[in-house]
């Protein structure tokens, strides 16, 4: 086994080697068309945020067992490389060497089609994401759009894995998944709705460019309900504690994944990993302004704590995903009609009373809209 | 322009390879035998009484037909906010007698009681 890894891995750097020589050799380089060195480029780009993504994820699981360890005053995982830094590959590792199992009930193909439709809507909003101020792999104006028409994807993996698998608990969790998610998607919506009336664009980074001017013009202030509800329903939509009762292992034994084993497993445990990336980096750049820093106009811009960077982006981002753990472990599970009374009665009227509010913000260009009235537009 | 549009189309393949390679990966070197009892649906230990695929309380069609109608708002809404500095004091009272519209009828909702859960 030590063997035929060695052998892998002395391939795969010899291939590296040569791929750097030929990309060295630059009259076969410029000999490839346009469109291919592009494509080329573009997909070089892909894999490496996914590879980063992947490395976040993995990451996130130590960072939420040492975490919630301390919290509950244990140490958290810490034999397998340097104060269990090690641990997400073991785990990954062991997963890979477990048994799939396919009940006999399940429908097959269903069965392992499902854990691919929910990894792909939490990896690929990530094309639009402005990283930092000067990196995003598509600047498109329907960027918001975009995002959320893959977020919306993400119930159908739930949904056919509770039903593919054709048992009792995987249907419930299901079930219970669909309804919660729906219900929690219509006030993150609305929060949306809010924060497109405050920034004019779909397009991600004019969002953020449309916070621009310190803390206080940051999103966070003006929008203060539709923050707090964005970010509690990007929760409720992940199936995060405390609304977890998709999963809830003490009562439905694990929900939807309840008969997914090894890496099919590991496949929604990735996509639930990236899905809370995915609720954090949206927060921070709707309400937080993204890239841009807090101390902008008070440090100089040539300062590194002064100018917009991708540090500042994962900082923010950081916060949000221990805010995740931070309610996993403070919070006791919602009871399933507390949840939806919360979507339902709560959050729906709060945003549409504040989307009025903020209407009339507009009309009257107060605030931050009040640049409106000189730009004349 | 449509060239802004090819990471968008390349990401979602590499999404959607990633899980492909990992599902092989793992039917590859997953370890193990098959036999009746390891892959019949766990049920407590009991034998499964029946197919599971049960009909299931009609409150979960009420929620879905809500939700057809409120994100179909939302849908609506997106287009204005976003037009909102250009469309005045008219664009935001056209909403604002929609938006009454569906307020009023969530409010029959929520007094009907389609919104209780138990």
């Amino acid at each position: 086994m030590k063997r035929v890894l060695t052998l892998l891995v002395v391939s795969l750097l010899a291939s590296g080697v040569a791929l750097a020589q030929t990309g060295a050799d630059a009259g076969f380089w410029a000999g490839l068309p346009d469109p291919l060195r592009l494509t080329i480029l573009t997909t070089a780009q892909v894999v490496g945020v996914t590879v980063v993504l992947i490395l976040c994820v993995a990451y996130m699981t130590l960072a939420e067992r040492k975490i919630i360890g301390y919290i509950q005053n244990r140490i958290g995982p810490n034999r397998v490389g340097f104060k269990g830094l090690l641990q997400p590959f073991a785990d990954v590792f062991k997963l890979l060497f477990k048994e799939v199992v396919v009940p006999t009930n399940s429908s097959r193909f269903l069965f392992i089609i499902a854990p691919l439709l929910s990894i792909i809507p939490t990896f690929a909003p990530w094309t639009v994401m402005p990283i930092s101020d000067s990196f995003v792999l598509a600047d498109i104006d329907a960027g918001l759009l975009y995002v959320l028409a893959l977020t919306s994807m993400g119930v159908y993996g739930v949904i056919l894995a509770g039903w593919a698998t054709n048992s009792k608990y995987a249907l419930l969790g299901a079930m219970r998944s669909a309804a919660q998610i729906v219900a929690y998607e219509i006030a993150m919506g609305f929060a949306l709705v809010g924060v497109l009336m405050a920034a004019g664009s779909l397009n991600l980074g004019d969002i953020i460019l449309a916070q621009q001017g310190g803390v206080l013009n940051w999103f966070w202030l003006w929008l203060a309900p539709l923050f707090v509800i964005y970010f509690i329903s990007g929760v409720a939509e992940t199936n995060r504690a405390p609304f977890d009762v998709a999963e809830g292992e003490s009562e439905i034994v694990a929900g939807f994944h309840v008969e997914y084993s090894g890496v099919a497993f590991a496949v929604f445990f990735l996509a639930e990993y990236a899905n809370m990336i995915l609720i954090a980096a949206l927060t921070a750049i709707f309400f937080l302004g993204g890239w841009l820093s807090p101390f902008e106009g008070l440090l100089g811009a040539d300062s590194f704590l002064g100018q917009p960077s991708f540090f500042w982006f994962a900082l923010k981002t950081s916060f949000f995903l221990f805010c995740f753990l931070w309610f996993r472990a403070t919070f006791p599970r919602y009871r399933y009609d507390q949840i939806m009374r919360l979507g339902w009665k709560v959050f729906i009227p709060i945003t549409i009373v504040w989307i009025a509010v903020e209407g009339v913000f507009v009309w009257n260009k107060v605030g931050p809209w009040s640049h409106l009235a000189t730009a004349g537009s | 322009m449509l060239q802004n549009y090819l990471p968008v189309l390349i990401f979602l393949g590499i999404a959607g390879g990633l899980g492909i390679v990992l599902l092989a990966l793992g039917f590859l070197f997953g370890s193990g035998g098959k036999d009746a009892e390891k892959l019949s649906p766990y049920e407590c230990g009991f034998e499964a009484f029946e197919d599971s695929r049960m009909k299931f309380d009609v409150r979960y069609y009420l929620v879905a037909i809500l939700f057809i109608i409120f994100d179909l708002e939302i849908a609506f809404l997106f287009p204005w906010a976003v037009s909102l500095d250009s469309i005045g004091g008219f664009g935001l009272l056209a909403m604002g007698l929609f938006l009454g519209v569906l307020v009023v009828g969530f409010i029959y909702e929520w007094k009907k009681g389609a919104l209780e859960w138990d």
